[in-house]
């Protein structure tokens, strides 16, 4: 079965970040990830990456949860029909 | 130890092509930013800069010299040579032999490489230009001044980013100050407005798509900017021997390292950097009115750089003003501490206090009186320039002003 928005976000978070897949879940926040402003740096190049967007500064710096991450890419992504991967 | 007088300065910047240009838009609140004449401006998701208009290479140097001048080494000579005009220094073969460069720049030619390296990967070429090393080279605008005017004492480059020549500064002080030197060129350029360099801020996120608005609580970011200034540091008693006008002394200069995380910054270690500077030049916090912050207009440095002069001055806090001119000739990164300590000394000689333009509304966790948008006629005794860097390295430079000497 192949990945929704969401493993893949989670995925690319875990992967980014260097924290275990299964301590990304969307109520909790990047603080509490002890994901610095470095790391969503990183985190934000590679969802771009993988989902082929440009993801605008001033919202990326609104988003304190990782639900709010999710929610903005979906946005996003529905915005931008369904690119391949890794485009 | 001897006392160290500004006697001359000279900037290039957006808000002109030299020191009456710069004064007058700082007093007049005057802002120098607006949209990129950059070929691939569309290609970026941010399209505004404070950039330096009307200026015609051509005009001041001559074709056979321009092959080796990358745009931040014109900026750093042009800066030079109105510096040392407004100084009248008088070169005496002795003086010539013992005199001190020291510039500061964070990309120094960058932008000649990024020319190179277009010819190899873009437009598929297998050779750069000869002179690409020479032109890109940071300590060029050092070595240019030194060759222009025969300068033969120490000379060197600083690079510590956005404080590089804040460091370049304090350090030609000290040598002037110690009597290692009998005066020191000293300040900084930098021209970060190219493509792959534009493109690496981009990435970090923290370039505002609006304008600079520091200490405002709608800020969007900083605003690069490109330009040059230097000012000729000479003993006091010299200076006023031969008959020269000190603008204002210089009287402390403080360092210091966070020791913390490479991009964010440590009101700690800013304000230790602040009380360096203080006991260098023998300050109580009582004798500062004006401090020049660093107010890049990012949340993350506004909002330590208000609690590291809240640390470092306590009560005195309420009572100091607090402008960040980057609001005008935006954040020229290895530059940045040169204009911001000309800025010092100009307000320090007019009793003029320049302000932080474009703000709007008050952040609460930037409280200080920031002097908002208009110019404050204020003597003051003393006045800091901070310029705090990237990878947590600070700088703190101390003023005097010379009519209360």
């Amino acid at each position: 079965m192949s990945e929704t928005i969401q493993e893949r976000i989670f995925r690319v978070i875990s992967t980014s970040a260097r924290i275990p897949l299964t301590a990304v879940a969307p109520e909790r926040t990047f603080d509490e990830l002890g994901i610095d402003s470095l790391d969503r740096l990183n985190i934000l190049f590679d969802l771009e990456s993988e989902f082929a967007i440009e993801i605008d500064d001033n919202e990326a710096r609104k988003a304190t949860h990782i639900r709010d991450i999710v929610s903005g890419i979906q946005q996003l992504v529905g915005a931008a029909g369904t690119p391949a991967p890794g485009r | 130890m001897r006392r160290v007088a500004v006697t001359g300065v000279g900037v290039i910047s957006a808000l002109g092509l030299n020191q009456e240009g710069f004064r007058e838009a700082l007093q007049s609140g005057r802002c120098g930013i607006g949209p990129m004449e950059c070929a691939e401006a569309n290609d970026l998701r941010f399209k505004n800069a404070a950039e330096v208009h009307g200026y015609d290479p051509e005009a001041k140097f001559s074709a056979e010299d321009l092959v080796f001048l990358d745009r931040f080494v014109q900026f750093a000579l042009l800066a030079a040579e109105e510096a040392i005009t407004q100084a009248g220094v008088e070169w005496t073969q002795q003086l010539r032999e013992e005199a001190a460069v020291v510039t500061g720049s964070c990309m120094g030619g960058r932008s000649a490489e990024e020319a190179g390296y277009r010819e190899l990967f873009q437009h598929g070429k297998n050779r750069v230009h000869p002179m690409t090393i020479p032109r890109g080279m940071s300590n060029a605008g050092a070595s240019h001044i030194s060759m222009k005017y025969g300068i033969q004492g120490p000379a060197y480059t600083v690079s510590t980013a956005c404080s590089s020549s804040a460091h370049a500064i304090g350090q030609a002080f000290w040598l002037v100050r110690s009597g290692a030197v009998p005066m020191a060129i000293t300040g900084g350029s930098e021209a970060p407005l190219f493509f792959g360099g534009l493109k690496a801020w981009e990435a970090m996120r923290v370039i505002s798509k609006d304008t600079c608005r520091p200490f405002s609580a709608n800020r969007s970011g900083m605003i690069l900017g490109e330009g040059g200034a230097m000012l000729v540091l000479e003993p006091l008693e010299a200076a006023l021997a031969r008959g020269a006008r000190p603008m204002a002394e210089i009287v402390g200069f403080g360092m210091s390292a966070d020791a913390g995380h490479i991009t964010q910054p440590s009101s700690e270690g800013a304000a230790r950097a602040i009380r360096s500077a203080l006991r260098d030049a023998g300050l109580a916090p009582e004798q500062v009115g004006y401090i020049n912050a660093h107010g890049t207009a990012t949340e993350m440095n506004d909002r330590t750089e208000t609690a590291s002069i809240r640390c470092a001055f306590g009560e005195h806090a309420e009572r100091l003003a607090v402008s960040s001119t980057k609001s005008m000739h935006g954040h020229t990164l290895g530059a940045a501490g040169a204009l911001e300590a000309v800025a010092t000394v100009l307000a320090l000689r007019d009793g003029v206090l320049p302000p932080t333009a474009n703000f709007t509304t008050a952040d609460p966790a930037c409280d200080l009186d920031v002097i908002p948008n208009v110019a404050r006629e204020l003597s003051v005794e003393a006045a800091l320039s901070n310029s705090f860097a990237f990878g947590g390295l600070n700088a703190v430079l101390a003023f005097r002003s010379s009519a209360r000497a």
